[in-house]
């Protein structure tokens, strides 16, 4: 392999057979490259699938009361339900490091909120922080609710985009004031939601406010948590099952709940979105990997039928090596250390512009569905070496036969 | 240098065998300049092919240079081309994207020879030649005649013991066949044991022995008087 001799046939004919050498090379480079740009956007889609559905908090377990359905300890059915801060309380103190967000909720209905001489009928929830994450809102402007705001009970409004729109116009709204049932809010933020217009007419506070104001107590209407996302899914449904049932068995005890009552107490795990969410996630892989093997696959075809042709192009050439003294295995030696040689070269080349147009181009990617498309290099090194590796035992058959033909059969090829 | 006894070759095409050589009995001596005569068909390139190698004989012995040819792998048979026998074809043969330098060191290539002693003796037999001004050309921008000697330098490289022409003038016209001969002719009077396969009468008669191949046998050996190409250019 490293006899200078044979190196320096090997790039004679490889200078000499300029064309040759170009469109092997291009058929290794195009198909490495091809196959990075689609590694690298299937990761991009599954970075930029997996922010979206992660903020929505694809396992957010939703708590909410009704009445009983059951006869229970003497008490008759009917009876309604209701949480207080103390149920939130216990629950964040008893799972402390399992949760990732949390969130009680006390909401009121058709509060009527003006600005001046606009006025609207939205929905006020008094939220803690954590609420935004829940429900995967981004600011606008300024900012959302924050400890400080629950803390210390403060006037603060949170407004959605069709609050905003409808309200304020145009005008700037952060730091005026909104009378909410005639109480003065100020507004500190702006916020989208991705659930849409229905999700953005809604207006926070801080759970403390809400309570204090709007005659709630301490009631509390529901209970919203999320677990921290895990990469399997069966692992992630596992935990968010125990702690859902958990949830559910806890409430039901301290509220006196028959165990068998569904109605009384529910718990949403959003496992169906989850399940969407994984299921959309390996199928993007699985297609990708599709697409991918098929593409190496192809390059290695194309690899093989480029062998191909290069030895029956060079069969005369061979006859007369033969001829002048070349042995076989020098033949077969010769074919394929250019072959490797050329694919080893352009397949790397290949794998360089890959990485280097996703280097600059993948930041200028501006849409949702598509973040920081990268590829994992060890991947997109072992797609070179399979590659290198299947031309050098696609082109080894033809040179092997080739190697073997009598010269006189080879010199009369014309 | 060569000596051939009883050898038999035949072709199987299917159910038909053809017999081609029927019991051939053969001897060169060192130094000698001989011609294959015969028709097509007549066995003169399956005879030209066994002795060199190319193609190997059902029956009878073969001996070259003492040495017998004989159950040769394929390994073997190489080494033995390399090592004995310098090869001048009618279509020339050369590797079209090398120079005439760098086809005539071929055979130095395969002998294990470094570059630099590689190109210079390849330079010397190009010289030999006369065309040490076109080493650096390429096949295709060498004349048909050009083309033959550098493949007359190519078969001299590896200072073979024997050179093999097959119709070494088929594809040129009779004037540079002339020429090509009386290159042969000075190559032969260094003393090269040279066999040549020709078809044609006046070339046979540039050579000092001419044997003659019909249907498989030897009809006609003997030496003639030697004309000279020189005269006739």
């Amino acid at each position: 392999m490293f006899n200078l001799e044979r190196w320096e046939e090997i790039f004679e004919t490889i200078s000499k057979n300029k064309l040759r050498t170009f469109l092997t090379g291009l058929s290794v480079l195009s198909g490495i490259f091809i196959l990075v740009i689609l590694l690298g956007v299937s990761q991009g889609m599954q970075n930029g699938i997996s922010t979206q559905f992660q903020g929505d908090a694809a396992n957010i377990i939703y708590v909410w009361t009704g009445v009983t359905s059951v006869e229970y300890k003497g008490m008759n059915p009917g009876r309604e339900i209701q949480l207080r801060n103390k149920d939130y309380d216990q629950i964040v103190r008893a799972h402390e490091n399992e949760l990732e967000y949390k969130s009680s909720i006390y909401s009121t209905w058709g509060q009527m909120i003006t600005y001046k001489k606009e006025a609207g009928s939205y929905r006020l929830e008094g939220i803690y922080p954590d609420y935004q994450f829940l429900e995967n809102q981004s600011m606008i402007k300024g900012r959302h609710i924050n400890v400080l705001d629950v803390d210390h009970s403060t006037k603060s409004v949170v407004i959605g985009k069709k609050v905003y729109d409808d309200l304020f116009k145009e005008e700037e709204a952060l730091g005026k004031y909104v009378k909410v049932s005639g109480v003065n809010f100020k507004v500190v933020g702006v916020f989208s939601d991705p659930g849409g217009e229905r999700e953005e007419s809604r207006v926070f506070v801080p759970i403390t406010t809400a309570q204090k104001v709007f005659g709630g107590g301490n009631k509390v209407n529901s209970l919203s948590f999320s677990l921290p996302m895990e990469d399997d899914f069966d692992k992630a449904t596992a935990a968010s099952v125990q702690f859902s049932e958990n949830l559910k068995d806890k409430l039901k005890k301290a509220h006196d709940v028959a165990p068998e009552d569904e109605s009384a107490i529910s718990v949403n795990n959003s496992l169906e979105n989850a399940k969407r969410f994984y299921e959309l996630m390996s199928m993007i892989k699985m297609f990708f990997w599709f697409v991918g093997i098929a593409t190496i696959l192809a390059g290695v075809i194309g690899v093989s039928n480029i062998m191909l042709i290069i030895v029956k192009e060079r069969t005369k050439e061979i006859g007369i090596r033969k001829a002048l003294g070349a042995q076989p295995l020098s033949i077969v030696t010769m074919i394929l250390h250019e072959s490797i040689f050329v694919t080893a070269i352009a397949g790397f080349l290949g794998l360089f512009l890959g990485l280097l147009l996703l280097e600059f181009i993948g930041p200028m990617v501006e849409t949702e569905f598509i973040t920081n498309p990268s590829v994992d290099f060890n991947i997109a090194i072992t797609t070179v070496v399979i590659l290198i590796v299947a031309g050098a035992f696609a082109g080894f058959f033809p040179a092997w036969r080739a190697a073997r033909i009598k010269p006189i059969i080879a010199l009369r090829d014309e | 240098m060569i000596d051939i006894k009883d050898l038999h070759k035949s072709y199987k095409t299917g159910a038909t065998s053809l017999h081609v050589l029927k019991g051939i009995n053969f001897n060169v001596k060192e130094g000698e300049l001989v011609s294959i005569m015969g028709s097509s068909g007549s066995g003169k390139s399956t005879l030209l092919n066994i002795l060199g190698m190319l193609d190997e004989a059902d029956a009878g012995s073969y001996h070259l240079d003492n040495v017998p040819i004989k159950n040769l792998n394929e390994k073997i048979a190489a080494q033995y081309r390399n090592k004995f026998l310098g090869f001048i074809f009618q279509s020339f043969n050369l590797i079209n994207y090398k120079t005439a330098l760098d086809n005539v060191a071929m055979p130095l290539y395969y002998q294990g020879v470094s570059r630099g002693e590689r190109l210079d003796r390849s330079m010397a037999y190009l010289e030999k030649v006369g065309l040490a001004p076109w080493a650096r050309h390429l096949p295709n921008e060498l004349s048909g005649g050009q083309k033959q000697r550098v493949a007359i330098a190519r078969a001299l490289a590896s200072d073979p013991k024997v050179l093999l022409a097959d119709e070494p003038t088929g594809a040129l016209d009779t004037k540079t066949s002339y020429e090509v001969m009386d290159l042969i002719q000075g190559i032969n009077d260094e003393g090269k044991t040279i066999l040549v396969v020709t078809h044609e009468d006046d070339i046979a008669h540039m050579t000092k022995r001419i044997v003659n191949l019909k249907d498989g046998v030897i009809i006609d050996d003997s030496f003639v008087k030697q004309v000279r190409a020189k005269d006739h250019v």
